[in-house]
């Protein structure tokens, strides 16, 4: 039969489940074919942390929400149009997250009395008539999935773990998305198992079908291609976007990559990365704890090697001493912070922006590291290439902050010809004549990088304060001085070195609002918004942290207020309220997860009507 | 690839051969430790060898921890790094996976190998990465002003523990076999000529050599091992461990050790009931032996075992990451960043 078919600028869908039902692949496989179709996107992958939670509880519950659209897409999307809830626990986690009049589409084999037990529903919510203020889709995807495989002789198991695929299916037909790029995907995926692979691709048709044949769905949606910069483009995650920006740097910069790290969430997706790429020099080592993560980094890094070391808060707590080893030998290493919610354990797959004070200050005694800050999923390859050339030029330790929103969420991303990166090579010393551990180079101050190996350099370096040229161990009072100066100086010389901040929107106004990190789409998409009904606002996002771009005082004094949204009790407002003497305020959020752009939107109206 | 550390090399093999004495070993720096400490011994012997190894200085590494053991790096004409506390071992972990052409030592002491840095330890020597660890075992933390260590005998009374120590003490020996150590061996720092050999055998050892050093605190615990470094008491109370030799000890190496099931037992081979060929003959290669010989170091009855405990081959952890990444360069080809850029799925916008 026909069905009318309407044309949406953008829609955001979420798909939610128990944590087995596989509901991250599902909108994994989701994304890449909607990327595929030329699609700007951005997706927020919303799991517990418990691998396999008790099934139908509504901690078990696993969400992955994608907004997608033909017009430029910043954020994951504030609430969803479309929920689609394989039981009532993850109804009744997701069901407010759900726009006033979107879709609900259920399957009903999970709303048992023992689903509904579970959740805590007192009756079956399908049937309240509160649910009627949304479409609300009733589908036995369990039966459905059976039947369409009744005929294989598989076991229950394998038949249950089919029915995420006839989601998938159902969704395809309503959005207009092809089947081929995800039975590719199982082809390859399955090649071992061809049941598996057959079943998968059988319940997946099926949901296609079951869209395309029976009347329950009255309305197909298209959502054109956007107007995205021309290029090549694939689908990219934060934290597959650094590992690949570490890879680019050490290409760039003609050393070995090595990465010295110990699992932990959200940041061990780098490790799985980087891990795969042997074939690239790339030496990665799962260590024995936090610290060996880090000072392993710091021993190849001796040995000349671009080294960098992964985690999360809690390993960057760790770390902290040898971090301060290598801010006294003045060797290069980068630590990447993928932030989650803390303190101490906290909430593992979270997203939070609490480590901010940690990087600047966590260390003993003055320990000065330059921080660079992802925006964007995509923007951790560039960040990660920003980082390195850093640690390289100036012999330093730095910090990336990524976040566990940036980590796992994805956006197209234009790939760059590897020739247009930075060439970021170094210059080992090699020449023993007048040669000293110490010697600065008069720009940049950072010292010789000089190698085990290289014949008449033989020299030793370690903790203790170092006599300024030599580097011979000095407990002289003015030496240390004079050296606790020289590594600060050296470091606040890269703001020389880094691009100037600019603003988006006018260089003037009424309202400067200005983050860092993830929150990048979150402030752009509700400042957009505001300028386009005529409100004096500007947004600035900074990359570099320390040190800051030269002009940003300048750029907060030319604004009446200055906001700063982020997602902790509020850590670069204090920095910018005490280093430019500016009354900033902040909007905090600690909820573990990121900003709605409305959530900044009220309070960007807030104070330009006064109100504080 | 060509890479940086690459290049550097290439110009460096052109470099002569230089033949080295002990002294090219030594440092510009004057050596800090106490009068008379065990310390000055091994820096001694460790410059001794060094020259016969056949290893250019510039492409040998002292890595330390802290304590008054880890200063030793600053008196070695090498390249050194006296890294932080208990974790010399990781940092010369990752410099060996980073530089398998370095020769790698370790120096750390009983507090910062076996208590802060017990972990590293450990892994290190169960993954066999080819550096070598020299542990100065004094029994006493010296440089934070005599505490005691966690190999202290029971019962040491220090300054922290005043009522004396309740801690059991570790055995390094055991402790590094229970950890997988291919090599494991221990020595005297009053006994030069055999630390000379241990140090050598340690060196030329591919895997992670652990030598454990008596060293001599005479500040804080002096005299902890004179019965085992004196003449006068020497040749009863130590049995030296030789491959392929009977177990032999005493004045007039009259006496000897026979197992007894798993059980080494003294025996005289002068009474007529025993005779050397019923002592226990050393094998280094003998794994389980190895854990026998190694317990005796807690037995007071028994001597005090000295020499190589154990010495096998096998993988080491650096060789098996170079080997990974050269097959799979063997199998996809040298890593090319455009073709990296351009792989998986991807799409053109017009």
């Amino acid at each position: 039969m026909a069905k009318n078919t309407q044309n949406l600028d953008e829609v955001t869908i979420r798909f939610a489940g128990d944590s087995g039902d596989g509901m991250q692949l599902t909108g994994t496989q989701f994304t890449n074919t909607t990327a595929l179709l030329g699609n700007d996107l951005s997706t927020l992958p919303d799991y517990p942390a418990e691998i396999r939670a008790p099934q139908g509880t509504l901690f078990g519950v696993s969400g992955f929400q994608i907004h997608f659209g033909s017009l430029e897409i910043n954020t994951p999307g504030d609430q969803c149009d479309v929920l689609v809830a394989m039981n009532a626990a993850a109804l009744k986690v997701n069901l407010g997250s759900l726009v006033d009049g979107g879709a609900i589409i259920v399957n009903t084999d999970g709303f048992s009395d023992k689903n509904l037990k579970l959740a805590g529903y007192p009756s079956n919510p399908l049937k309240d008539p509160a649910i009627q203020k949304y479409t609300l889709y009733e589908v036995d995807i369990t039966k459905l999935t059976t039947l369409a495989l009744q005929d294989m002789n598989l076991s229950s198991k394998i038949v249950d773990r089919s029915k995420n695929f006839f989601a998938l299916g159902m969704m395809y037909w309503m959005y207009n998305r092809p089947l081929e790029p995800t039975i590719e995907w199982i082809k390859k995926k399955f090649s071992a198992k061809p049941d598996i692979m057959e079943s998968n691709i059988r319940v997946l048709k099926a949901g296609w079908n079951y869209g395309e044949t029976t009347e329950i769905f009255k309305v197909r949606y298209e959502v054109g291609p956007a107007k995205l910069t021309p290029g090549k483009y694939r689908n990219i995650t934060g934290n597959q976007a650094t590992a690949w920006g570490f890879i680019a740097a050490a290409k760039r910069a003609h050393l070995d990559l090595f990465l010295g790290s110990y699992p932990i969430t959200p940041a061990s997706d780098i490790l799985h990365e980087l891990s795969m790429y042997k074939s690239y020099g790339v030496k990665t080592f799962q260590a024995e704890d936090e610290i060996a993560g880090v000072t392993s980094a710091i021993g190849a890094s001796f040995g000349g090697s671009l080294a960098i070391t992964t985690t999360s808060g809690p390993g960057v707590a760790l770390k902290t001493e040898a971090l301060g080893l290598a801010v006294m030998v003045e060797l290069p290493v980068v630590v990447i912070n993928v932030q989650r919610g803390g303190p101490s354990t906290g909430l593992p797959t979270k997203t939070e922006q609490a480590d901010l004070l940690q990087a600047l200050y966590g260390r003993n005694g003055e320990a000065p590291i330059p921080i660079v800050a992802a925006s964007t999923p995509g923007n951790c390859f560039y960040a990660a290439i920003e980082a390195s050339r850093i640690a390289l030029k100036y012999m330093t330790p730095v910090f990336l902050m990524t976040d566990g929103y940036l980590a796992n969420g994805s956006e197209p991303w234009l790939i760059p010809k590897s020739s247009d990166l930075p060439d970021l090579t170094v210059k080992f010393r090699t020449e023993a004549e007048g040669f000293m551990p110490y010697l600065r180079d008069e720009k940049t101050l950072a010292r010789p990088w000089a190698i085990p190996g290289t014949p008449g350099l033989e020299h030793r370096i370690g903790g203790l304060e170092k006599q300024h040229l030599t580097g011979n161990v000095s407990y002289d009072p003015a030496n240390h001085e004079y050296m606790v100066r020289l590594r600060a100086e050296k470091v606040e010389r890269i703001a020389d070195d880094i691009p100037t901040a600019k603003v988006e929107g006018d260089a003037k106004g009424d309202l400067l609002v200005v983050g860092w990190g993830g929150t990048y789409g979150a402030i752009k998409s509700a400042v957009t918004k505001m300028r386009a009904e005529g409100h004096s606002v500007s947004h600035l996002h900074l990359t570099h942290l320390n040190p800051m771009p030269k002009n940003t005082g300048e750029i907060l004094y030319n604004f009446k207020n200055v906001l700063v949204p982020e997602l902790n009790m509020g850590q670069l407002v204090k920095v910018l309220r005490s280093k430019y003497l500016v009354p900033a305020v902040g909007l905090n959020k600690i909820q573990g997860l990121p900003f709605k752009s409305v959530e900044i939107e009220k309070k960007i109206v807030e104070i330009l009507k006064g109100g504080k | 690839m060509s890479t940086k550390v690459n290049e550097m090399l290439a110009s460096a093999a052109s470099v002569a051969p230089v033949k080295y004495t002990s002294k090219d070993f030594s440092s510009d720096q004057d050596v800090r430790w106490c009068p008379g400490c065990g310390d000055y011994s091994i820096l001694a012997q460790t410059q001794r060898v060094m020259p016969d190894l056949g290893i250019p200085k510039h492409k040998t590494v002292f890595v330390s921890g802290i304590g008054c053991s880890s200063r030793f790096p600053y008196y070695m004409n090498t390249y050194g790094f006296h890294s932080i506390h208990g974790r010399a071992t990781a940092v010369a972990s990752g410099l060996k996976m980073a530089r398998p052409d370095l020769s790698v030592w370790i120096v750390t002491g009983d507090g910062d190998g076996m208590s802060i840095g017990g972990n590293h330890l450990i892994h290190l020597l169960r993954r066999n990465i080819d550096v070598n660890v020299l542990l100065f075992n004094n029994q006493i933390y010296g440089l934070t002003k005599g505490q005691y260590s966690p190999t202290s005998e029971v019962g040491k009374v220090t300054k922290s523990t005043p009522y004396g120590s309740i801690d059991y003490p570790f055995n390094p020996a055991s402790l590094a076999l229970g950890a997988s150590a291919s090599f494991v061996a221990r020595t005297l720092d009053r006994d030069p000529k055999h630390m000379q050999v241990v140090l050598k055998r340690a060196a030329e050892h591919k895997g992670t050599s652990f030598v454990e050093i008596y060293q001599n605190c005479n500040v804080f615990n002096d005299g902890a091992f004179f019965q085992f470094t004196e003449k006068e008491s020497k040749d009863e109370n130590v049995v030296f461990l030789e491959h392929g030799k009977p177990l032999v000890f005493g004045k007039e190496k009259e006496k000897g050790i026979k197992l007894d099931g798993f059980t080494p037992t003294v025996v005289s081979t002068k009474d007529g009931k025993y005779s050397v060929n019923d002592l226990l003959v050393h094998n280094e290669k003998d794994t389980t032996l190895s854990f026998i010989l190694a317990d005796m170091t807690m037995k007071p009855a028994l001597p005090r075992p000295v020499g190589i405990f154990l010495s096998l081959e096998r993988p080491t952890y650096d060789d098996m990451m170079t080997l990974q990444i050269d097959e799979a360069k063997k199998k996809r080809g040298e890593g090319d960043l455009e073709k990296l850029l351009n792989s998986g799925d991807t799409w053109m916008i017009n």
